[in-house]
């Protein structure tokens, strides 16, 4: 591994900060009361700011400023919260992270944006603050303890750790420098004699005597960005160092001891120098990496167990067992590594919906649920894409406009909700509206004017719903810059067959649309159930697998007629699967049949043998053999030989067309 | 494969492809070395129910699943069993950029040579039972003709050939 750039970690923590600063606008644009939220965009802000002039972006640094000033006044109350502030302040989140993406380029656009600034919060006629920091106390003038003419005596000690953690006292003394003339003594008592000097402790405080117009809270504001643990005094100078009184020095510090305990309490924003050991950050390849170890142990494990089953000796047995255990608990734990709440993936759609909903004119409210819900991480990240387009659509075609609404007799605001849930071993992602609904007749007459499907089809509703996934099909009259390229749906499908998932569509007209997006829940190992079928073997994933039965000799006999089962009482529909698979071999005298289900449906697959569990490690098929839907992917067992492991949805699906095809064609007999 | 071509026809005599010859029914064929990762003995092979003949299997090579290709169906020539000869060569192909790997039947394998380029002709248009677009050209070799197969393209052929045996409409 490569050593760590300190840049690199800055735009890492600096995109963590930006996000948490969406999402306290995001809140503070629901409840523009609210103050923690202002302090807590405010102290994102600020943490910006600071990191970004440590580390050189001092382009970001100068632009952020303004806002926390800004936000800065917000918080004393001198500006009241308006959704056009929180609007700026997205568009100058998207700002920043431009500028630390690519510094140096997009100055022109910062400048726009703090012209809007200033009209909101009434700073126009001070354009020039920006460029001097100690302005910054003008503003706070009003709410702010009175300024001393004479300045500031401060001392400070940065705690234990400070230097370790980054933290620059040259910098910080820097900071007061911009405050005013300043005069700086640097106090060595504490440094302890070379052999027992640790050279990564920082000894020295500081005595500093600011002479300048400035408050107290902008001399704060230099130290709160390592606040945490440090000695910080600071009084009012006064022109005769003896004048200084005890009992007001005492105050200063309890006041500043009082603001210290503030961001730890609601601490929320992750503050560089006191994040914890608690949680690490690892790239996500080296876990990819381990996952695949993992694989080949359990893979080797399996064939382990085969091997000292075959030799019946017992304390081999003994052993295989234990890894046997072990190499199950690590493969669960490296699973669960991987594993995210889509919470993380919900926040970001929170600003889309904001975005859209001003741009689009209409008034949208977003609700989401499950957000608990795990999923792989790699899973969460390629669902972004289809999940905007989805919402867009929602947006975009499924909300009516507000007059459409009122004159349909509902409410003004539309609702957009976004949900997970887990349903059996598939997670189910949900998107849906309140909308007009789809308009089943315009698709119907896009498709035949498309060539999708000829006029004189029978098509039931849900298919007919399921063309909008289909490349370039768009019913949209206009295309607007939201959507009506007929590309999004297209994306939303390709994706969900990279994942091995499927669409849903239910749509009622004038109560909205549900898009349902639903993922297997597991992606690289899996419990399955091997089966044989001829002379091949298949994995079942066992999450699915409900019973086994044998199947009746009465049924078995009368093969051709009605493929049902009755388990206990109720008819279960079941798939021979050497005929759906061509096997060429003689049947089984006793034909098992494995009841799988997806949630709502169940199904019986009719195989050979059972051979019993194993842990099934799934290797994607190659592009070769990807346009065969039966298989979820394949395999290797203990002894080496390649399993195919069977997608119960697709064959399910497949029994359901079989079956449609056999009604249909005895319906054409009878006629 | 264009731009090899090309490179044949710009470069001076000397150059030569190393290539692995490998016999198929009665024709010998040669496969750039390069691209050759290993040649298994045969083992057991999966059948991948209702895939297309030519790709009708999958092996494990090394822990990873590979689809194992049989040439013989796209050059139309008879399939045999196997027999101790019987090998399997794998080697790695881009398929709509993406590198795959993929192992190919081979009822012999002869060895590793360096064909001069000068020596490799375009397929002729006329006179040939194969698909022109199968073959990248035909060397002569030891008073021997010399297959080239354009491996891209018949691996290509198979993602976009609808599959033979259909089961059920896609949705």
């Amino acid at each position: 591994m490569k050593q760590s750039d300190p840049t690199e970690t800055f735009r890492q923590e600096a995109q963590d900060v930006l996000e948490q600063l969406e999402q306290s606008l995001l809140d503070l644009g629901d409840s523009l009361e609210d103050l923690e939220l202002i302090d807590s965009a405010f102290r994102a802000l600020h943490t910006i700011k600071g990191s970004g002039a440590m580390f050189g972006f001092t382009e970001v640094a100068e632009f952020v400023h303004e806002f926390e000033t800004a936000f800065d006044r917000v918080r004393k109350g001198d500006t009241a919260p308006s959704d056009a502030l929180v609007s700026v302040s997205l568009d100058a989140k998207d700002h920043i992270a431009l500028l630390i993406a690519e510094p140096a380029t997009h100055a022109a656009a910062g400048i726009k944006i703090l012209n809007q600034l200033r009209v909101i919060v009434g700073t126009d006629t001070a354009c020039d603050q920006q460029k001097a920091p100690a302005d910054a106390s003008a503003i706070t003038l009003e709410t702010a303890p009175a300024p001393q003419p004479n300045g500031w005596a401060i001392r400070f000690k940065l705690p234990k750790d400070a230097l370790s953690l980054g933290a620059n006292p040259a910098l910080l003394l820097d900071e007061l420098r911009e405050l005013g003339p300043c005069t700086v003594r640097a106090n060595i008592d504490d440094i302890p004699n070379l052999e027992t000097l640790d050279p990564e402790v920082c000894f020295i405080s500081w005595d500093v005597q600011l002479q300048g117009d400035c408050s107290r809270s902008a001399v704060e504001e230099v130290f709160l960005f390592v606040q945490d643990g440090m000695e910080l005094e600071i009084s009012p100078l006064t022109t005769e160092r003896e004048n200084l009184n005890l009992p007001s020095k005492i105050e200063a510090t309890e006041v500043i001891e009082e603001k210290i305990e503030l961001p730890s309490k609601r601490d929320d924003t992750p503050n560089p120098t006191t994040r914890g050991s608690s949680s690490l950050r690892v790239a996500a390849e080296r876990l990819d990496e381990l996952l695949d170890h993992v694989g080949e142990l359990v893979i080797a494990q399996a064939r382990l167990s085969q091997i000292s089953e075959d030799s019946r000796n017992s304390s081999l047995m003994g052993v295989t067992e234990e890894i046997e255990r072990l190499s199950a608990g690590l493969r669960d734990i490296t699973m669960g590594i991987r594993m995210v709440p889509i919470g993380t993936l919900f926040n970001r759609f929170r600003r889309l919906v904001h975005d859209l909903s001003s741009e689009l004119g209409k008034n949208v409210e977003f609700a989401t649920s499950g957000e608990q819900t795990e999923l792989d991480k790699t899973v969460i990240e390629s669902l972004a894409d289809p999940l905007v387009h989805i919402i867009r659509n929602a947006i975009d075609h499924g909300l009516e406009s507000p007059e459409d609404r009122i004159a349909a007799g509902k409410q003004e605001q539309g609702t957009v909700r976004l949900a997970a849930a887990h349903e059996g071993a598939e997670v189910a992602i949900s998107v849906s509206d309140d909308g007009a609904g789809l308009n089943v007749d315009r698709i119907r007459q896009k498709a035949e004017e498309t060539g999708l499907i000829t006029s004189d089809s029978l098509i039931s509703d849900g298919e007919l719903n399921r063309l909008i996934f289909n490349p370039g099909f768009s019913t949209a009259k206009e295309i607007t810059s939201v959507s009506g390229r007929g590309v999004g749906m297209d994306v939303v499908s390709r994706t969900m067959d990279a994942l091995r998932g499927r669409i849903d569509v239910s749509s009622q007209p004038n109560n909205g649309t549900t898009v349902t997006l639903r993922l297997p829940l597991t992606l690289a190992i899996i419990d399955g159930m091997l089966v044989r079928v001829g002379c091949n073997r298949y994995s079942i994933p066992l999450s699915a697998v409900e019973e086994c039965v044998e199947l009746p000799a009465e049924v078995a006999e009368n093969a051709r007629g009605r493929n049902f089962l009755s388990i206990r009482g109720e008819l279960v529909p079941f798939l021979r699967l050497r005929e759906l698979f061509g096997t060429q071999e003689p049947e089984e005298l006793h034909q098992k049949v494995v009841i799988v289900s997806t949630g709502e449906q169940r199904m019986g697959l009719v195989v050979d043998q059972i051979l019993g569990n194993t842990q099934t490690v799934i290797k994607s098929l190659s592009r070769l053999h990807a346009n065969i839907e039966t298989f979820a992917g394949a395999t290797i067992m203990g002894d080496g030989a390649v399993a195919l492991i069977l997608d119960v949805v697709q064959l399910m699906r497949s029994a359901q067309h079989l079956e449609n095809r056999l009604r249909d064609e005895k319906k054409g007999q009878a006629a | 494969m264009t731009r090899m071509i090309n490179e044949m026809d710009d470069t001076p005599a000397t150059e030569v492809m190393r290539a692995l010859t490998l016999e198929l029914g009665d024709e010998i064929f040669a496969i750039e070395a390069t691209s050759v990762r290993e040649i298994q003995d045969i083992v057991p092979v999966t059948e991948v129910p209702n895939a297309q003949a030519f790709v009708s299997g999958l092996i494990n090579v090394r822990g990873r699943v590979v689809p194992l290709a049989d040439l013989r169906v796209k050059f139309g020539m008879d399939r045999r069993a196997a027999n101790a000869d019987t090998r399997i060569v794998v080697f790695e192909i881009t398929l709509d950029n993406e590198p795959v790997i993929v192992g190919i039947l081979a009822d012999r394998v002869h060895t590793v040579t360096d064909i001069a380029l000068s020596a490799v002709e375009q397929p002729p248009n006329v006179g040939m039972r194969w698909r022109p677009e199968f073959v990248r050209g035909i060397a002569k070799h030891d008073d021997k003709f010399i297959i080239i197969p354009n491996l891209g393209a018949i691996f290509s052929s198979t993602l976009t050939q609808p599959k033979e045996l259909e089961t059920e409409g896609r949705n």
